[in-house]
């Protein structure tokens, strides 16, 4: 993919992210048109149909989430709603495929009785705002270690080597398990009722805690190497500061990784948010859940009622699956050696 | 490589201890009555004073501490409402919920995390590496692409889903496993395995995917490396140059990522437990979570991190022993 058509991008030099516009005049036909890196990536990924495929099924996912309350208008019901009048005296929907009709488009929830679409979209919903605050946070926090340690050297990146290697030394899952509910007896006495939204901020906090020691290798990694260039050292000798030299001339140069990484945060902290809420841990009633649902489907696996838990459980991997594609193919846009 | 052992052994003490110290602050010094927490909500206030007096929690946290860390030594005694239990070295601590020391569970447990964890790495080991390198071998061809894709198709799939799926598919519909379970092997070798099978194969096909990209990317870049050129050109035939020369090159980053691996998941697979219902130590560790049985918990992360930081140690000794070039100091 490497003969690019020069004129498909006639984008005038002028623009500011035009960084070096060659025009050659003796060949007008053929013109060549400079083209910063962030434009190389994005045609790059124009051109690629599984990063189409996975943007449109992410953008799908965000605007249910997003939209949830007014889909829950449009559909007639709440996520709470019980319809147990429509469950059989076992528990089981009546109807095929657990219950799925013109009124509940995926069915009820055996055993409780509420809607599945409802419980889904509000699932998603919480799902979506774990994972994206999580990310930021500490993508945020990596780069600020990774920056920290890799541009001052010396003591400080030794201790904080040390520090990312102590916290990779933490057995993730089950101690991310240990400490939710030991914050939260911490801020709560027991019994007295834990609100959702504290819930969800521990689960964010403990996400980003331990999420951010990949980030702050990679970014120290980039800036040990980025520190020493000339540019760096022309604009140290130029008497610029600290500050100056990280965010204005280092942090503009590694935003491509960071980025990366970001996208590929995300379906890691949907799958672990969901994981949590599989055990039972994490997201509880009434605030739903979509690992949650996972679990409750899961003990009617064995009747005949297995759509309760397949369906939420793609509705993961396809989440999943998405952010997962669109990172790769993020990371293979952004990437100028890629062959793709 | 004895200097190179020592640094690391001390380096990872250290950690053990930080980790102690910080996993024991949490449970004992933050929650307002750990006491409480530990007994329950229907308890009386008679049982916490006395949970509180067997834990030592009327103490000071320093010496609650050193208390804890001599009974990993040396043993301890305590007192569970009067009754004197002996809790021998090495002593993590004792449940008053199930009312057994701690090391008891873990030794009932422990056996079940590493029948799933050993022949879910025989799986993805094989699978997994195998793929990888005739993916890389053929690279371009309709087996690379298929290979590749059904890998990025897996690695995004939950345990639980994959898990639950193939509990349908193959346990509830048609009866052709039987449910999961575990029969320790030295019992009956067969039903060991029959148990193990379906998270086995759960475990080891989501595992392969990941193993399966990460050494045909590895594979790929050694056969375009320089010794892979030289044998060619020596003219040794294409079976030798990449059995004897690029597979064993490419293997050695994945047997230490395989190490890593290892010791996380000793401290547990959580998921595949609950899944499948099997009380490994992950499950037992998400149970004693939810009933708040702190010196359950706080055992089992101590010893997953001991996994881990044990695993890291192994695996950068062994990388040198494979791999000539790299120097221990």
């Amino acid at each position: 993919m490497s003969n690019t058509p020069a004129t498909a991008d006639s984008r005038s030099p002028g623009t500011e992210d035009t960084a070096v516009a060659v025009l050659q005049p003796d060949t007008a036909a053929k013109a060549f048109v400079g083209r910063s890196p962030g434009q190389l990536a994005w045609i790059r990924l124009k051109r690629d149909r599984t990063a189409f495929g996975s943007f449109i099924t992410v953008v799908f996912f965000i605007l249910i989430a997003l939209f949830a309350p007014v889909i829950s208008r449009l559909y007639g019901m709440t996520a709470t709603e019980g319809f147990s009048e429509k469950l059989t005296y076992q528990g089981l929907p009546t109807g095929y495929l657990g219950g799925i009709s013109g009124d509940h488009w995926l069915g009820l929830e055996a055993g409780i009785g509420r809607d599945l679409f409802m419980q889904l979209i509000f699932g998603l919903r919480t799902s979506l705002i774990i994972a994206f605050l999580s990310a930021i946070i500490s993508i945020v926090l990596g780069v600020v270690m990774g920056i920290v340690s890799g541009y001052f050297g010396g003591w400080v990146d030794q201790a904080m080597t040390w520090f990312t290697d102590f916290m990779l030394a933490f057995p993730f899952l089950v101690f991310a398990l240990a400490i939710i509910p030991i914050i939260n007896t911490a801020a709560y006495d027991v019994g007295e009722e834990v609100p959702g939204s504290f819930r969800i901020a521990v689960i964010i906090g403990v996400f980003a805690l331990f999420g951010w020691m990949t980030t702050a290798r990679l970014v120290r990694g980039q800036i040990l190497s980025l520190r020493e260039r000339e540019y760096v050292e022309a604009a140290r000798a130029a008497g610029a500061g600290s500050a100056h030299i990280l965010f204005k001339q280092l942090l503009p140069n590694i935003w491509a990784p960071i980025l990366v990484s970001f996208s590929l945060a995300l379906p890691g902290f949907i799958a672990a948010e969901a994981a949590l809420s599989f055990l039972n841990i994490g997201v509880v009633e009434p605030t739903p859940d979509l690992g949650r649902l996972v679990y409750y489907g899961r003990q009617w696996l064995g009747t005949p009622d297995w759509a309760y838990f397949l369906i939420p459980a793609t509705t993961v991997f396809i989440a999943v699956l998405a952010f997962n594609l669109l990172g790769d193919s993020l990371r293979d846009a952004l990437d100028p050696k890629s062959s793709k | 490589m004895l200097r190179f052992l020592i640094k690391r052994l001390l380096l990872a003490s250290t950690t053990l201890v930080a980790i102690s110290i910080v996993t024991f602050l949490l449970f004992f010094a933050v929650p307002s009555s750990p006491a409480w927490v530990m007994c329950g909500r229907n308890c009386s206030p008679e049982r916490i004073a006395q949970v509180e007096q067997s834990l030592g929690l009327d103490q000071p946290i320093t010496k609650q501490y050193t208390d804890f860390v001599k009974g990993i030594f040396v043993g301890r005694t305590i007192n569970d409402a009067g009754t004197i239990r002996e809790c021998d070295a090495p002593c993590l601590g004792y449940s008053f919920r199930s009312k057994e020391p701690v090391t008891d569970t873990i030794e009932r447990s422990l056996p079940v995390t590493v029948s799933i964890v050993a022949g879910a790495m025989v799986v993805f080991l094989t699978v997994g590496i195998g793929l990888g390198m005739l993916a890389a071998l053929k690279k371009g061809t309709v087996f690379d692409r298929v290979a590749i894709g059904a890998s990025v198709g897996f690695a995004s799939t939950q345990t639980y889903t994959l898990g639950g799926v193939l509990l349908l598919l193959l346990v509830y519909s048609t009866g052709l496993l039987p449910n999961p379970h575990y029969t320790p092997i030295t019992q009956d070798p067969l039903d060991w395995a029959g148990g193990m099978l379906l998270p086995w194969i759960t475990l080891g096909l989501i595992n392969s995917a990941l193993y399966a990209r990460l050494s045909r990317a590895q594979m790929i870049e050694t056969l375009q490396e320089d010794f892979v050129r030289t044998a060619r050109a020596k003219g040794l035939s294409a079976r030798v140059v990449n059995r004897r020369h690029a597979l064993r090159a490419a293997i050695t980053p994945i047997i230490t990522i395989a190490g890593v691996d290892l010791g996380a998941y000793l401290g547990g697979v959580v998921i595949t437990e609950s899944v499948f219902s099997l009380n490994g130590i992950g499950r037992e560790a998400a149970q004693a979570v939810q009933d708040l049985n702190l010196p359950l918990v706080m055992a089992t992360v101590l010893l997953a991190a001991f996994f881990i930081v044990a695993m890291n140690i192994i695996v950068d000794m062994l990388y040198a022993v494979i791999d000539p070039r790299v120097r221990l100091g």
